[in-house]
């Protein structure tokens, strides 16, 4: 039980630093390819080819540079996290209707006012969304970590596969499965209420 | 011919359709007409048993519907929906062509057609047969949607506010293009609007429907003579009674009572917001207690407004006005005198009863112009 | 440098595994889509019972890899065939949900005109439905392809072959060789895959619909 509530914890831990991360850095390419369109098809372009690598060749090739551990682990995740709040950030952004943007022109605000007051605003429920797609996704990523020694649920579920343990794989898959649930419901209900607030 | 037979439908406890007997010969243009949500669309899904009646009967040359295979009765029917509904994955040559197909006609008749239809509305097949509906405009595609409904030639047609989303230019060139086309092809056409220059323009009979009932059947003139309903009466009202502003009227007979208005409290930005929305460029301002103030446009706005301020700050106090019971003479020769382009008309505790526009005095004239031609 | 050699030295062996691999991806993934359209199309029809399968294929969307493969391990044993099986299961669950939604997505105002000039329902499936939803499907297929490639290494932990075998044999015995002669291939496959079939999509979609894809 101890093992378990430790694992978890780890498990989550990780997940969220890198999470933290990965918004800051995706959020900032987000509005970089919505501000400069020619730099913003290459940024979504290489977050897409990152997206497709397979996570456990992602995960030993990232092992090799940066050895075995949580950082390696985080790196992985803040990589794969990074396609899907970018891409949420810039089409956010894209769609807002052109006569809100003329407006706030209109009564003299600058790009970056723009952007901190009126734009990102109304981003936010789209960018939640992306958020929480990368969040579920890291959680079963996160798994993966016992691989390339990084603590977390994997090292429950591993030991479980290797003794070919059904009961053992399930306490270590439940949680996981259980927390990403949560996670979609509750960001899913917190986008809702934003959205509300913003329409 | 088309007859209804104590047709009524039902949805759940809301009665849509009440008892609606009617009978269209065959080569008429029929134009159904009515406030929003009376039940024209269902009218016209009845008769190919897109929808079906309960209980009641429809006759189609006195053969009931209700015995007929629906998809070959659809097939038989021309159907222009309300929202055009031309398949983007097909051509307009594919668009036109799928009744024929769906009957099987051999494929150089249905290039024939698809020829013959396009010289009809001077759109040549060489240059947009193989365009994709995205390519068109909207003018273009309802002229393809109603070229779809004719391709098998059936005797009758449906059409649902066909020309609803339309510039009042193409609109107008495309009624005349139908009617031009009905009289050509001696088709039966049931055409639902709520627009009653266009039922005058096109109708040869005119049924008017309010709460699922059809209040009265009557040609054009008829109606325009003898409405039998205050409703009918205030559809029409701008054609028999509005012949300018005649001596001794005021000016609250005159107004259009719709008016945008915001509070002196409101923001900038929502104030733009809200008359984007509208499809106005001003509103009027008024206080807490619904006093009016003056009036704000967006021009004013986005030269001077600055975001977040009170939209109070930014108020125009030289708008005419003029008293609700005022002579509506005077108030449009007022109007008409000034630069500007509409009058707010007060009640006597300066609240806001109505707005006279430049564009709603001049639709007055020119209708009691054309009215009179016509009858 | 280093690199080029070792490919070279290495090359029948792993184009072996390469093979195996394609194999994997191509066969799970064909099977899934056999299954996943016919499947979205029926779910469409009965609205009720789709809101609860694909809440449940989103939930089994959250299990991890490695848990998925443990349990067909424990369940199935060592082999190919039980991973094919786990790699099918998985690659239904994209195409599923592009298929439902792309059809449910498709406005009344094409059905209902389609219906209303005389479309019978198998006609206007697939003169109408199919075709506005024939996008979406593809890119459920793209995405489904681009997991299994992924889902395919991992399942050199259960016996599958394939490319995983390299980086799993890299991982237990820290050779970094092994695990580039694994992990490069899987990367350059999961591209070429999305790429393929991203032109496929391309063509496929007529020119009324490109602009708004
Ligand atoms: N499937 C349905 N279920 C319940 N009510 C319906 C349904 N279809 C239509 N109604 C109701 O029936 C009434 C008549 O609808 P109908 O579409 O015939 O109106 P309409 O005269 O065509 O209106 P509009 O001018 O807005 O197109 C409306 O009040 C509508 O809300
Ligand atoms: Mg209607």
């Amino acid at each position: 039980m101890r093992e378990l509530l430790n694992a978890t914890g780890e498990h989550l831990l990780i997940v969220f630093f890198s999470m933290v991360a990965a918004s800051a850095i995706a959020i900032a390419l987000g509005v970089l390819a919505y501000w400069k369109r020619r730099l913003g098809s290459v940024i979504i372009a290489l977050a897409e080819i990152v997206q497709t690598i397979p996570s456990l060749a992602l995960l030993a090739l990232l092992m090799i540079v940066f050895g075995l551990g949580d950082v390696t682990m985080g790196i992985a995740l803040i990589l794969y996290a990074l396609l899907p709040i970018i891409r949420n950030t810039h089409t956010a952004l894209i769609e807002l209707p052109p006569h809100l943007i003329d407006a706030a022109r209109g009564v003299g605000m600058s790009r970056a006012q723009r952007l901190a007051k009126v734009e990102i605003p109304l981003c936010i429920p789209m960018i939640l969304g992306g958020i929480k797609v990368a969040l579920v996704n890291s959680l079963s990523i996160a798994v993966m970590g016992v691989l390339i020694g990084s603590g977390g649920l994997g090292y429950i579920i591993y030991r479980g596969i290797q003794q070919r343990n059904m009961g053992r794989i399930l306490i270590g898959a439940i949680p996981v499965v259980v927390i990403a649930l949560f996670f979609d419901w509750a960001m899913r209900r917190l986008e809702r209420r934003l959205f509300r607030h913003t329409s | 011919m088309i007859e209804f037979r104590n047709v009524t439908k039902r949805y759940g406890a809301v009665t849509v359709l009440d008892d609606v007997s009617f009978t269209i010969p065959s080569g008429q243009f029929a134009v159904v007409i009515g406030p929003s949500g009376c039940g024209k669309t269902t009218t016209l899904r009845t008769i190919n048993r897109l929808i079906e009646p309960q209980p009641g009967t429809v006759f189609i040359d006195g053969e009931d519907v209700m015995d007929q295979d629906p998809v070959q009765l659809r097939r038989r029917i021309g159907y222009v929906i309300q929202q055009i509904g031309l398949f983007p994955n097909m051509t307009v040559e594919e668009n036109i062509s799928v009744v024929p197909k769906l009957l099987k006609y051999p494929k150089d008749a249905c290039a024939t057609i698809t020829h013959e239809l396009l010289t009809l509305v001077d759109m040549p097949y060489e240059a947009y047969a193989h365009k994709y509906p995205s390519e068109l405009s909207g003018g273009q595609q309802q002229r393809i949607g109603v070229l779809r409904a004719l391709a098998a030639s059936p005797p009758i047609v449906l059409m649902d506010e066909p020309f609803g989303a339309l510039d009042p230019v193409t609109r107008e060139s495309l009624q005349e293009e139908i009617k031009r086309i009905q009289r050509k092809l001696k088709k039966t056409i049931v055409f639902v609007t709520h627009d009653m220059d266009e039922a005058l323009r096109l109708a040869d009979v005119i049924i008017f429907m309010d709460g699922g009932k059809i209040l009265q059947m009557a040609t054009p003139e008829e109606m325009l003579h003898k409405p039998q309903a205050p409703i009918i009466k205030s559809f029409l009202g701008r054609h028999i009674e509005e012949s300018g502003a005649k001596e001794g009227m005021k000016a609250q007979e005159f107004m259009k009572r719709r008016v945008h208005t915001v509070l002196e409290s409101a923001k900038t930005l929502e104030s733009i917001e809200r008359m984007r929305k509208r499809e106005v460029n001003s509103l009027v301002v008024v206080d807490d207690d619904d006093h009016y103030l003056g009036t704000v446009s967006i021009e004013t706005i986005k030269a001077k407004g600055k975001a977040g301020r009170a939209i109070g700050e930014y108020i125009d106090t030289t708008t005419l006005t003029v008293n609700r019971h005022d002579d509506a003479k005077e108030a449009l020769d007022k109007l008409l005198a000034s630069t500007q382009n509409y009058v707010i008309v007060l009640n006597d505790d300066r609240t806001v009863a109505g707005i006279i526009t430049r564009t709603s005095t001049a639709k007055a004239m020119g209708q009691a112009l054309w009215g009179e031609i016509e009858s | 440098m280093k690199l080029i050699t070792l490919f070279l030295t290495n090359g029948p062996a792993i184009g072996q595994s390469l093979a195996v691999h394609i194999m994997l991806v191509i066969v799970s993934v064909s099977l899934g889509t056999i299954i996943a359209v016919p499947l979205g199309i029926a779910l469409t029809r009965t609205k009720r019972i789709a809101l609860i399968v694909l809440a449940t294929a989103s939930a089994v969307q959250t299990i991890p890899g490695l848990v998925m493969l443990g349990f067909a391990l424990v369940l199935l044993g060592i082999g190919r065939a039980p991973a094919l099986a786990v790699l099918t299961i998985y690659s239904i669950l994209p195409v599923l949900h592009n298929t439902y939604t792309g059809i449910t997505e498709v406005l009344p105002a094409y059905t209902d005109a389609a219906t209303g000039i005389g479309m019978t329902a198998m006609q206007t499936l697939f003169k109408v439905e199919l075709p506005l939803a024939l996008g979406a499907i593809i890119s459920g297929i793209r995405v489904s392809a681009v997991y299994i490639v992924s889902w395919a290494t991992l399942a050199g932990m259960i016996g599958a072959g394939g490319l995983g075998d390299w980086i799993w044999t890299g991982l237990a015995t820290y050779n970094t060789d092994y695990i580039l002669l694994g992990a490069v291939p899987a990367a350059i496959l999961a591209f070429l895959f999305s790429a393929a079939i991203g032109a496929l999509q391309r063509i496929l979609t007529p020119r009324g619909l490109r602009r708004r894809a």
